[in-house]
């Protein structure tokens, strides 16, 4: 047997990763050659490459990163911690709720106080979202419960998210809004990567911090609790690992679902399925996925640039289905 | 001193007591059979023991109480098997067995993520053992009942604790496997480890272990030797059964044959 079955495949994720970094900073409504993408990334080249490359494709593909990584890991985590394949952040309706977080600071104008207060407010919404979710289906979950636990969640944060832009005094903050809510990576600047960045990189430590514990959990609870693991211990790590990652990058990017559903299930078998050993290829995998959408959906050229969370959608819903129609037996 | 005692026992849930002021006590190389109707109580016991549940009294394990001990600590001294074989994902059999290290397995930023020499070769072991060596890749959830309940067996063995709990591990077996399971159960006794297993099969309880507790609504009714446990009394008025009882080879056997009246 592999003793670390993460590897191999990871670096071959990470591989793929890097290729399209490079090609996300080539291709464009401006398209460079790698020379002129070296140039423009040291400084060296023309002012116009350099704008283009640092100012305006560079912080895309950094967010690109955070946001797959956040949403591959936290969809491997949760799976992990709850047992259940169908367990991902928008499905479940913590992207949803962190959105409302995020509307209802933009709402209140308290993002004039203090720029953070984007970032903490979509935090603070996922974790609610997540004890939530946690406290329904802890007992014995079946698939069926997580989901409808999920229906229900993101039914009441888009139902509260509309009311707000219902109530909207100004139509032109409500089609920002109705926009960002899409969820992009377009036309973010370092400032918006630098509001997300610290987040991520912590809630991705906490939930990778739990991957032994989560190969145990295989076992059942009380199996794995009887090995020594601490299940209060884990919980906290995956939730709030969960809430600060995904609500984090919410803020920056809006809503983008299904990257959590699809990875982790297309990177099990790599991993000799251990839930544990899933997070790291999973992020990383997450990232890839967030990039080739990104860049497939510059390519295509459609009259307006689609949005990312659009093209997730368009992808992720009709899996989200297949794997509903092939669990369908033990599902219900 | 033995291994293992038991004071005061008694675990509440709510307004509702499942156990009762329980007191036993089981020395190494021991095998005890905790037995008693659906709902005495038997798989509380075992859970308070793991420390799943919340109880009153003690419990020692070489003499120090387990609700005092660190949840790894704990880990290395008491290996628990429980009812449920359901696996959510379908890890291979060596990985499976190889989670029975998991206390002993350093943090991961210590370098502690791939098993030891000695992890690995306890585990070889425990795969032999329990004759599953030759289904160390295979997927554990496809196994057959047999081959899982031998898998889940070398899984605990893994652990290497000298207290084994083992809750209701022949059940929904073949004769063979029931027999076999049994087997490997007592000659893990035989190593020096104490063995506390729930059943239901009273002929293969008395066959197989050294002394039996029979509960009854979360109370001991009694408690020691077979030939003192299993009366035609005691079954009657705890599983409300007559039983054909008889010997072979010097040892009992019981078979339930007609519900009594209760």
């Amino acid at each position: 047997m592999e003793q670390r079955p993460a590897l191999p495949v990871s670096l071959i994720l990470l591989a793929m990763l890097v290729t399209l970094s490079i090609a996300s900073l080539m291709f464009g409504y401006a398209p460079l050659t790698l020379g002129e993408v070296i140039g423009g990334l040291l400084g060296t080249g023309p002012e116009e490459h350099q704008l283009i490359v640092q100012q305006i494709r560079l912080p895309r593909v950094v967010l690109a990163w955070l946001l797959g990584m956040a949403l591959g890991a936290s969809g491997a985590a949760l799976q992990g911690l709850l047992r259940n394949p169908l367990a991902e952040p928008g499905l479940l309706g913590i992207s949803a709720s962190a959105g409302l977080g995020a509307v209802l600071t933009l709402y209140f104008g308290v993002t004039a106080v203090s720029l953070w207060a984007l970032p903490a407010s979509a935090m603070a919404f996922a974790l609610v979202a997540t004890l939530a979710l946690y406290a329904l289906t802890r007992a014995g979950s079946s698939n069926l419960t997580l989901i409808l636990a999920g229906v229900a969640l993101s039914s009441l944060a888009g139902a509260l998210t509309s009311l707000a832009l219902n109530l909207a005094p100004n139509p032109a903050d409500v089609q920002d809004i109705v926009l960002w809510l899409l969820g992009s990576i377009s036309d973010r600047s370092f400032a918006d990567v630098q509001l997300c960045l610290p987040f991520v990189l912590i809630g991705l430590a906490l939930l990778l911090a739990g991957g032994r514990a989560l190969d145990v959990l295989a076992l059942g609870e009380a199996e794995a609790s009887s090995l020594g693991v601490n299940l209060p211990r884990l919980r906290g790590l995956i939730i709030t690992g969960t809430a600060l990652s995904v609500g984090a990058c919410v803020s920056v990017t809006g809503a983008i679902g299904f990257v959590g559903l699809v990875v982790p299930h297309m990177l099990r078998r790599f991993v000799a399925y251990r839930p544990g050993a899933l997070l790291l290829p999973s992020a990383l995998g997450g990232a890839v996925l967030v990039l080739a959408a990104d860049i497939t959906l510059r390519l295509i050229g459609t009259p307006k640039e689609l949005m990312l969370g659009v093209v997730t959608a368009l992808v992720g819903a009709p899996f989200f289905l297949a794997l509903v129609l092939r669990a369908r037996r033990d599902m219900l | 001193m033995s291994l293992l005692e038991a004071v005061g026992l008694t675990v509440d849930v709510g307004a509702k007591t499942l156990v009762r002021d329980l007191g036993f006590a089981l020395g190494e190389g021991e095998m005890l059979g905790l037995i008693g109707p659906n709902g005495a109580g038997k798989t509380t016991v075992v859970k308070a023991i793991v420390q799943l549940m919340a109880h009153r009294g003690e419990i020692r394990l070489q003499g120090r109480p387990l609700s005092q001990m660190s949840a790894r600590e704990r880990a290395r001294l008491v290996a628990y098997l429980s009812q449920d074989d359901r696996l959510q994902w379908p890890i291979s059999v060596f990985d499976l067995v190889a989670l029975g290290r998991h206390p002993y397995r350093g943090s991961w930023w210590r370098g502690g993520g791939a098993p030891s020499a000695e992890d690995l070769a306890v585990i070889e072991e425990a795969l032999r053992a329990t004759d599953v060596t030759g289904l160390r890749d295979r997927r554990a959830d496809e196994l057959s009942g047999g081959e899982r309940a031998r898998a889940r067996l070398a899984r605990v063995l893994a652990v290497q604790a000298p207290l084994l709990l083992a809750d209701e591990p022949v059940a929904a077996l073949d004769p063979m496997h029931q027999l076999r399971v049994m087997e490997l159960l007592r000659a893990h006794c035989n190593g020096g480890a104490a063995v506390i297993v729930v059943m239901h099969d009273l002929t293969l309880a008395s066959r197989f272990c050294d002394r039996l507790l029979l509960l009854d609504s979360g109370a001991a009714v009694a408690a020691g030797t077979v030939s003192e446990v299993l009366t035609a009394e005691n079954l009657e008025r705890v599983y409300g059964i007559r039983a054909v009882t008889g010997e072979h080879e010097q040892q009992r056997y019981i078979i339930p044959w007609t519900c009594s009246a209760r």
